[in-house]
């Protein structure tokens, strides 16, 4: 059953460690619990958003760099 | 294991214990720190019968997870950081019971940048300076200096009044999170003329997000036109880029911006001199608002007299005077 995944804190999006390398996850890639799906910035720190469910991610709500609100939704996933 | 204390089970983003900071060393470069929200502080500690300035938690847009080893009265207010208990949501600017045993954490942030967490008897780490704030840039005060961390086995104090479970700040006594038409009301300072007239009304008409780097020591301001100013033979002791000024006082509110390019509204955990110009000082009664601010919200800066920030400041000490009556 596909589900919404949301961001915990606000901040801005990424999809990868640092620019130029590959994204953490795309669509339809599988996603184990504590895989980690992309990194949020705020205060000069970076949080990982990190997979409490496992399953198939079908579609990314937000973009590389988006600003994100907290609850905002991030990724829909088939678990 | 203290005789009442709670455990931190996950810490939030950067939760640290604060009071209403520690004034009075400031020109010895340690900063004033405590509450970034002042007024929201000080109802948390009136709704469970603690004094004004008893040390309460601050968590900024990420709620922690605390297990208490001994009954409490908790009350959460500032940002909507809506508290659970067990998993049972409960409401914000209202007291209520923590049975020793008892998980609180926290849904996601609705509104606001940060919340208070207050709990009868305070936080009881040792004071510093007078205060029982956490200055972490100086790793002073606080819980050891530092943020809370997973693991924390924090002390708190003995109770000094019973009961006031359902203690609640009626909604109008309360100071919702602004969304949109934040305006932070600013007195020109001593440089003012370094600008030109352009970057002048400029800097007051352009809207400005909050970059996502703001924090305790600074609130950075993104997004408007960059500031051109008056050429002038750098005099000495000043550093080479127009921005540059002989080495001044930070004032606590005060505006600099590097380069010209990023306005930084100096808060709570701010360095306290340095060699960059000032645009002018955000008034005190807008400070609390700076602190509820969330990355990328838009703001305005509003220019005003002395007399329009000492009008101001008397409206909020109204306000404060007003808590006594409402709680």
């Amino acid at each position: 059953m596909a589900k919404t995944i949301q961001a915990p804190l606000p901040g801005t999006f990424y999809r990868a460690a640092a620019p130029g390398e590959p994204a953490f996850k795309s669509e339809g890639d599988a996603v184990a619990v504590g895989d980690t799906i992309g990194l949020i910035e705020v205060m000069k720190s970076f949080t990982p958003v990190v997979a409490e469910e496992a399953g198939r991610l079908l579609a990314f709500h937000v973009e590389n760099e988006d600003a994100v609100m907290a609850g905002q939704p991030l990724y829909d996933l088939d678990a | 294991m203290a005789e009442r204390s709670f455990e931190v089970v996950k810490p939030g983003l950067a939760t640290t214990v604060q009071d209403l900071g520690r004034p009075g060393y400031y020109h010895l470069g340690l900063p004033l720190s405590g509450a970034m929200d002042r007024f929201a502080l000080i109802a948390a500690n009136r709704l469970v019968g603690n004094p004004d300035g008893a040390a309460g938690l601050e968590a900024v847009f990420l709620g922690p997870e605390l297990r208490f080893s001994a009954d409490a009265l908790v009350a959460i207010t500032g940002a909507e950081l809506p508290p659970k208990l067990d998993g049972v949501e409960q409401p914000l600017w209202t007291a209520f019971k923590v049975a020793a045993g008892q998980v609180l954490s926290f849904a996601f942030l609705k509104g606001g940048a940060r919340a208070y967490i207050a709990i009868n008897g305070g936080v009881d780490v040792p004071e510093v300076l007078g205060s029982r704030s956490t200055y972490a840039l100086g790793a002073l005060g606080g819980f050891e200096g530092r943020a809370l961390k997973a693991g924390d086995v924090v002390p708190l104090g003995a109770p000094t009044t019973a009961g006031g479970e359902g203690k609640t700040l009626p909604p109008d006594g309360r100071r919702p999170a602004q969304e949109s038409g934040v305006e932070i009301r600013v007195l020109p300072g001593l440089y003012w003329h370094r600008i030109t007239e352009e970057a002048q009304a400029g800097f007051f008409e352009d809207t400005w997000k909050v970059a996502p780097e703001a924090d305790r020591i600074g609130y950075r301001f993104r997004g408007g036109k960059k500031l051109d100013f008056v050429p002038r033979q750098q005099p000495f002791g000043a550093g080479s880029d127009p921005s540059n000024i002989v080495d001044s006082c930070y004032p606590y509110g005060s505006i600099q911006v590097p380069g010209g390019t990023e306005p930084i509204v100096l808060h709570r955990d701010a360095v306290s001199g340095g060699g960059y110009f000032m645009i002018g000082t955000v008034i005190s009664a807008d400070m609390d608002l700076i602190g509820q601010l969330q990355p990328h919200q838009p703001v305005r800066f509003q220019s005003v007299t002395l007399e329009d920030a000492l009008t101001a400041r008397a409206v909020e000490t109204a306000r404060l005077a007003r808590l006594g009556e409402l709680i």
